[in-house]
């Protein structure tokens, strides 16, 4: 009787395909978006995550004919990012079905967006997601958007607290050092912004392993574990097999979680 | 069959999909003609209470919602925000609901949060059926997906249909009459959703 953690895969788009990178580079191809979903139903999926990763760069229009099949298809809560920059782009991307509108780089650039979006389309379908890399000499926490090549200056616990002030419904924590190496969550920084915003919280970047989002889990309870390749590739060699886990090892991953 | 108010919001084509999955006939409706060959009426909803309020407004169907749902008596099924707005009034806004149940929309109080959890409520939980005829059929554990952080509080019990927990015990079905209403998304609920979607296709 109780709010389950949630357990997503986050796929992105690029040229139309589904691609996984490695720290945000050397995009690999790993399927086509709508056929992707359609196993993801099969699977029983909790939540999709979706970016195009090159709207934002590009700075072109998000790609509604291709964000309307996904919704249409997607049998669980779609959320989708990329290339959003204004409130009518929100409601346009709400009203064809999408649950939840992530922005990054037009938070930084315009925080205020985030307080006009939830006003028209409620705080819980606007969603922040936070790209964190370790910079400098001291390898310092700091906010970066445009696929991790541009450094804001801003350190990710003031940012977060300034997102949930304004009215973001959800944070995803992206870390750029952590994409693609499979070799677990950054703990560290997923501590620091707990603390921080009392918000739902999701999780990206690092997830090698079901042990990896069973530790996440353990810890903190109700939250988001999202990852791209541990739900695409499968076995030593990386092939591609989309995958996730069933009901029962579902059920052992809650097991031990601390609410 | 079906009648899937296509008023700009919500996903009326993942209702859509369910429904030719089941052989069911659907259609998105954005006249009142369309309301009036359906059988049953679905009002799907995201966003915020007076968003929601004035696109439905602009949308030109409320007087043939009114008459369909109040005069003809079809069974219409309210979807989170579309079930909010079946209400008389909500926290969240301040333009009147459709006042179809006697409930208002209240948002979740953080205090009974106790800090281990957030808002707003979003994710998989579990809803208890107190009737499992009509549109619970079938459901014994059923799990949904919730996103939201206001809920319907219904004036009387009787009209609560099913409850969920999320630092309280809330409304997270109602029915009045032939008004169905439901917190969750069953159009993104995987078995469970299709199986109530089914159920209110086929309610006597």
């Amino acid at each position: 009787m109780m709010l389950r953690p949630r357990l997503i895969p986050c796929l992105l788009v690029h040229k139309s395909g589904l691609v996984k990178t490695v720290n945000f580079a050397n995009p690999k191809y790993v399927g086509d978006p709508i056929n992707t979903v359609r196993i993801y139903n099969e699977k029983e999926v909790d939540e999709l995550l979706v970016m195009d990763i090159d709207a934002s760069v590009k700075g072109v229009e998000p790609d509604y004919e291709m964000i309307s099949h996904l919704a249409s298809e997607c049998r669980m809560p779609l959320c989708y990012g990329g290339g959003v920059r204004t409130v009518a782009q929100f409601e346009k991307i709400i009203s064809l079905g999408v649950e939840k509108v992530a922005v990054s780089s037009a938070a930084v650039k315009s925080p205020l967006l985030i307080s006009d979006a939830a006003s028209r389309i409620g705080s819980q379908s606007v969603v922040v997601v936070i790209d964190i890399k370790k910079t400098g000499l001291l390898r310092r926490y700091e906010v970066v958007t445009h696929n991790g090549t541009y450094r804001t200056g801003l350190y990710p616990v003031d940012f977060a607290r300034r997102m949930a002030e304004l009215g973001a419904g959800e944070i995803v924590l992206n870390s750029v050092d952590r994409d693609g190496e499979m070799k677990g969550y950054d703990l560290d920084l997923v501590e620091l912004i707990r603390q921080a915003v009392n918000l739902p919280l999701t999780v990206l970047g690092g997830a090698g392993s079901l042990g990896d989002v069973k530790e996440l889990i353990n810890r903190y309870g109700i939250v988001g574990a999202a990852a791209g390749s541990l739900f695409v590739f499968k076995g030593k060699y990386s092939a591609v097999l989309i995958n996730y886990p069933n009901s029962a090892e579902k059920e052992d991953l809650i097991h031990r979680m601390n609410i | 069959m079906i009648a899937l108010v296509d008023y700009g919001l919500g996903n009326i084509q993942a209702f859509a999909n369910i429904y030719r999955r089941l052989g069911v006939a659907a259609w998105a409706a954005s006249t009142p003609a369309d309301l009036r060959r359906a059988s049953r009426i679905v009002l799907p909803g995201v966003g915020a209470f007076d968003w929601a309020m004035s696109r439905l407004h602009e949308s030109g169907l409320c007087d043939a919602l009114n008459e369909e749902v109040l005069e003809a008596k079809k069974p219409v099924l309210g979807i989170c925000v579309g079930m909010q707005m079946m209400a008389r009034s909500s926290e969240e806004g301040v333009l009147p609901g459709l006042d179809w149940i006697d409930a208002t929309v209240v948002k979740f109080d953080t205090r009974l949060l106790a800090g281990k959890t957030h808002l707003p409520h979003m994710g998989w939980n579990d809803a208890t059926p107190l009737n499992k005829e009509t549109i619970f059929a079938g459901l014994d554990s059923p799990k949904f997906y919730f996103l939201h952080s206001y809920f319907m509080k219904t004036d009387r019990e009787e009209n609560t249909l099913a409850t969920s927990s999320y630092g309280v015990s809330f409304t997270s079905a109602a029915r009045s009459g032939n008004v169905f209403g439901t917190q969750f998304h069953p159009e993104k609920s995987h078995q469970w959703g299709i199986r109530l979607l089914k159920n209110f296709a086929e309610l006597g």
